[in-house]
Parts: C-alpha cells; structure tokens; sequence
C-alpha cells in the first residue's frame, strides 16, 4: 500500500521542490518539532528586552548607590581649595 | 583663585555614577577607581575649560572616556579579559535579581563589541540623551542609536538560550547552589 500511494504520489509531483512528500517513510525519527512559535519568541523578545533594561540599570545603580569613595571626595576637596589659575 | 564651590560639588556629584561607567569599561574596580581619579585630576586641572551651565556629568564623562581610550585600552587584553569578573567587583549585588541571572547578565553584556556596550550604558544606564551619548564618544547620533540597538538585540540572543524551559531546572539548581555556598 506504501509502494503504490507513494508512485501516485510520484505522479502528481511536477517538480523536485517536495523531499519530504517524496520520501514519508524515511523522515528522521530525531527530527523535533520547532517548540518556539514566532509569537511566543516575539513575547519572549520583549520580557528580554525588559529584563535588559532592568539589569542594566541594576547593575549600573550598584555601584552609584556606593556613593563617593573617601579618597576622592579628599582628592577633590583638595584640589577644589588649590589656587586656579 | 579657589573653585568655586558649586562647581566643586557638581563634580563630587557626578563620581559615583563616572565610577560606574568606569567599572562597566574597565571590568575591574581598582582599575576604574584609578581611571576616576585621573578624571578628576585632569577636569580639575583644566577646570576652566568647563562652561558653567553646561553639562557637567557630560563634561566628566567625555574626559573620562579619552583617558580610557588613550591608555587603558594599551592593557586591551585584559579588559576583553574582564568578562564574568564583574561580580567579583562589587561589594553587594541588586535585591531584585538573582544572583546567577545577574551573572548570567554580565557575562553577555561582556560579549558585546567595547562600542555597543558602552552605547548602551550611556544611554540605557546612565540616562544620557542620545545627543549627550554621541557627543561623548565623539560619533553621530545615527551611530549610537545603531550601536544601542546592536547591543540590545545582541544582549536578547545571549540572554534568550537561558530562557528556554529545559534550562528552568539547572537555573533553579544552580541558584540554590549559588546562594548556600555564599554568605
């Protein structure tokens, strides 16, 4: 019953633009379905993008909520009370 | 002639966040603490140069940047080096993140190009306009916004592999290793 759907098959075939309708019975048995739909990767692009943005600046106000370290709150004092010229 | 002390403490003002743009170029602390500190010589010595009433984080910045760029960058390799290097850097780290995403965060932020990353902390950090940001690193506005959106999309394909289910169980394990093995 293969040999003969698989010949009508062939019949109806005009061109060589079909592997997969060509050969059914050999498809890979490892082969997966794509688990991620473009919808789905457009949502996860924009929570990514979100999360960037929060990390980022996360990242970015840890240092700045070290404030001034002494030495340089000193070394500008010191310079500031110098003689400009 | 002393300094006059509204502009002193513009300067002081601007520190912690030229700290943080420091660290995010350098990848090392007392390497940017260094770089800060010829910033400030530097600006302090050419004090007049600045305008008053112009930008001064902007002004810092600028200055800060061509230092990097003129010397630091001779130790290139070891800044290129500085990928997950980051944590260890910092005395604390955010509440609202867990610590292996924000490692996870730093290590694809230390992937990026040295010119989207700093694109993309100028402007999505540091808050500078995109005029501000071009100016600092002396380029076109149409530069950085490319740059910008080079960095994020970049930073959405590293980040995303992280975000697959089958990676949920080993995020959560090392997550809890993370946090017991650390005080």
């Amino acid at each position: 019953m293969g040999e003969r759907g698989k010949d009508d098959a062939m019949k109806h075939r005009k061109t060589n633009l079909e592997p997969v309708a060509e050969k059914p019975e050999s498809q890979d048995p490892m082969a997966r379905p794509a688990t991620t739909s473009p919808h789905k990767e457009a949502r996860l692009g924009r929570e990514v993008q979100a999360r960037i943005g929060q990390q980022l600046r996360a990242m970015y106000n840890d240092v700045v909520n070290q404030g001034v370290p002494q030495h340089l709150a000193d070394l500008v004092r010191r310079l500031s009370d110098q003689d400009q010229d | 002639m002393k300094l006059d002390p509204v502009i002193r403490d513009q300067v002081l003002a601007t520190v912690p966040s030229l700290r943080a743009f420091a660290i995010s170029l350098c990848g090392n602390i007392d390497r940017a603490d260094d770089l800060v500190q010829e910033t400030l010589l530097r600006a302090l010595a050419h004090i007049d140069s600045f305008e008053p009433g112009t930008n001064m984080p902007a002004w810092l910045f600028t200055i800060l940047r061509n230092l990097f760029r003129s010397e630091y960058r001779k130790r290139r390799r070891e800044v290129e080096d500085a990928e997950g290097r980051y944590a260890e850097t910092l005395k604390s780290h955010p509440e609202q993140t867990g610590r292996v995403e924000f490692e996870e965060f730093r290590t694809a932020l230390a992937k990026l190009p040295a010119d989207q990353r700093e694109a993309l902390i100028l402007v999505g950090a540091s808050g500078f306009s995109y005029d501000d940001a071009a100016a600092i690193c002396g380029c076109a506005v149409g530069t950085i916004k490319s740059r910008v959106n080079r960095a994020r999309t970049r930073l959405a394909d590293l980040l995303a592999i992280d975000s697959v289910d089958d990676f949920g169980p080993d995020r959560a394990t090392r997550a809890v290793l993370a946090g017991g093995g650390r005080n």
